[in-house]
């Protein structure tokens, strides 16, 4: 046996293999069709939905992006013209910027205080499950709610927040949702506000995989508090931080709804984003050819950042 | 050997001793501060709720409603149509659970415990749909939604969160790590493949299956999206829709937005405190395997 797989892999001619009897592999070959037959019975309910209604639609979604097509006619082939388009489109650069602007600030944000509240949750300290739930409640909490109150929190005049930096002594108080300045930093402290309890919990999950004893060898080493969190906790805590980092990239650029109901991308197109800028096309314009187009240019700007980060990764493992 | 224990112990604990009230009550207080700072808003949503309009914005805050106007409890019922949004959201969200999770522990059976070609093709397709942002693909998902006329109908809600790929990857990623020498057992004592998954499989990913139901439940509860997207007439309104619409039909009724925004999250809160091991679960596994 162990020459025959020796000489296979060789891609020698090998010695002839004894041909097996007939019966046994007709029956092998039923099994075969039996498990196929049985696996795909199981896949099959859910594969109905999910090859409508996701595998077809990413697919056409390429095809989609090289055709002129509105609600009227048919969709023609156009060829390139929609990404040529794509490059002189100045709402379109807007829509890029804005996009990195957020993720700039937002990945970083987020990263530092789920880090933060995860080192801070990851004690024997009583009642730190209690925190833990409150850190985790925005995540659970809906947009439009989370919209609702944050605007009124944010509101210029009387709201609470600029109260408070009036109070302080902060004698113009940004206008947030209401300026186009503002509008951006104000929907980048929501998000960070929404999404840090959800990436603490992967922080806390990666704490705990963390030695105890190398902590105990650093301070026996008379090694800080802080030289304690960078030369054991970081390095430890690596493969976490990165996927945290891979997914709030891929989150970042995907931001939508939130600001859909926080400023519907105004005031102007100050918080216009990408995937918005999909929906306005598509949805409101009814383009659906040149919104593919976009929503293509999306798909592969994710795709590289990921790659990006996959392969910077592996070169810093090495 | 105590001499030892005590020249240590000698050694270690007087710092110890002296830092470690200092330290638990610094970490106390750094909780206490970060912990007020998350719940304000929700603090704020809930005294603006038992407030009268002209109060909710006042200089300075009025951080304590006086009087408690619990009116608005009643009021949004007829303010708003929340009895329909609610009862949509509801009968969304159970039936989107139900389906999710059966036909995803059901795939999730196939794609892990039954062996035969194309299977790992066929499961990559699975986890390479879910790199893609939905937002990308939501227009062709529409055409084609529209073209079997789903559109605008609570059908068009389930069909599109009832089959995702994310079911499948948590409930497959669960059943590899159950052994295959059960299911061969069962096999030899003659179950079949599908009174594996329900007798087998299933009362043994509890956890998972927990886990998948609240997120499930969570997600179609909060999606404000995919309603926007396909449910046009009122009467199809979800809770989050439905809220939407009055915030920009009533956008100065601040005191019953905050009113309904409060009944809107109550569900979602209550089953995520009753469920909350399960939530973390869900996430720890789905997220760091991923």
């Amino acid at each position: 046996m162990a020459t025959t797989s020796v000489d296979q892999i060789h891609g020698g001619p090998g010695p002839s293999v004894p041909v097996p009897p007939r019966p046994l592999r007709r029956s092998r070959g039923r099994l075969a069709l039996r498990n196929t037959l049985v696996g795909w019975s199981f896949i099959l309910p859910n594969f109905l939905g999910f090859g409508l209604l996701t595998l077809i639609p990413v697919v056409t979604l390429f095809y989609l992006s090289f055709t002129s097509w509105n609600v009227f006619g048919t969709a023609q082939w156009v060829g390139l013209e929609n990404f040529q388009r794509l490059i002189g489109d100045g709402s379109y650069h807007t829509a890029l910027f804005n996009t990195l602007y957020y993720g700039v600030f937002h990945i970083p944000l987020t990263l530092a205080a789920s880090l933060g509240l995860a080192l801070l949750l990851n004690r024997k300290l009583r009642g730190v499950a209690f925190f833990r739930t409150v850190a985790f409640l925005p995540y659970i909490t809906s947009i439009v709610a989370i919209a609702a109150v944050w605007n009124m929190l944010f509101s210029p005049e009387f709201g609470p927040i600029n109260q408070f930096l009036t109070a302080v002594g902060v004698s113009n108080p940004p206008g947030w949702t209401t300026s186009a300045d503002w509008s951006m930093p104000a929907i980048i402290i929501v998000s960070v506000w929404r999404d840090m309890g959800y990436y603490m919990l992967l922080f806390l999950a990666g704490l705990q995989t963390v030695p105890g004893e190398l902590y105990e060898a650093a301070r026996v080493d008379g090694a800080g508090a802080w030289s304690r969190f960078r030369n054991v906790t970081l390095p430890c805590l690596r493969p976490t931080t990165f996927f945290v980092t891979v997914l709030l990239t891929i989150g970042s650029f995907k931001i939508f709804d939130l600001i859909l109901v926080m400023t519907g991308g105004g005031p102007g197109q100050s918080t216009l984003v990408l995937s918005q800028y999909i929906y306005n096309k598509g949805f409101v314009e009814n383009q659906f050819g040149y919104s593919s187009a976009v929503a293509v240019s999306l798909f592969v700007i994710c795709l590289s950042v990921t790659v990006f980060q996959f392969v910077w990764n592996k070169r810093r493992d090495a | 050997m105590a001499a030892d224990v005590t020249a240590v112990a000698g050694y270690r604990q007087p710092p110890r001793k002296l830092s470690d009230p200092v330290k638990r009550a610094l970490g106390y207080g750094a909780l206490i501060v970060a912990s007020a700072l998350i719940m304000l808003p929700f603090v704020w949503m809930i005294i603006s709720s038992l407030k009268t309009n002209n109060q909710v914005f006042t200089i300075p805050v009025q951080w304590i409603p006086d009087p408690v106007v619990w009116r608005n409890y009643l009021d949004i019922w007829t303010a708003a149509d929340m009895s329909t949004w609610l009862q949509n959201t509801l009968v969304l969200s159970v039936t989107v659970t139900f389906l999710q999770v059966l036909t995803g522990s059901f795939a999730a059976y196939g794609f892990s415990k039954v062996v035969f070609p194309g299977r790992d093709v066929l499961f990559l397709a699975y986890v390479g749909t879910m790199a893609v942002p939905w937002q990308a693909y939501m227009i062709p998902q529409f055409i084609i939604m529209s073209n079997i006329g789903l559109n605008n109908t609570l059908w068009a809600i389930i069909a599109l969160q009832a089959f995702g790929a994310f079911a499948v990857f948590l409930m497959r990623q669960y059943f590899v790590s159950i052994p295959d020498s059960l299911c061969e057992a069962a096999r030899i004592d003659g179950m079949s493949e599908y009174g594996i998954w329900w007798r087998i499989m299933m009362p043994l990913s509890v956890p998972a299956i927990a886990s998948l139901t609240l997120l499930t439940f969570v997600n179609t509860w909060n999606d404000y999206l995919g309603p926007l997207i396909y449910l046009r007439s009122p009467e199809l309104r979800t809770i989050q829709l439905g809220l939407q619409t009055f915030i920009g039909q009533y956008d100065a009724e601040h005191a019953l937005i905050m009113t309904g925004s409060v009944l809107s999250i109550i569900p979602v809160a209550v089953i995520f405190l009753l469920g909350q091991r399960f939530f973390v679960e869900g996430i720890a596994t789905t997220g760091v395997k991923g």
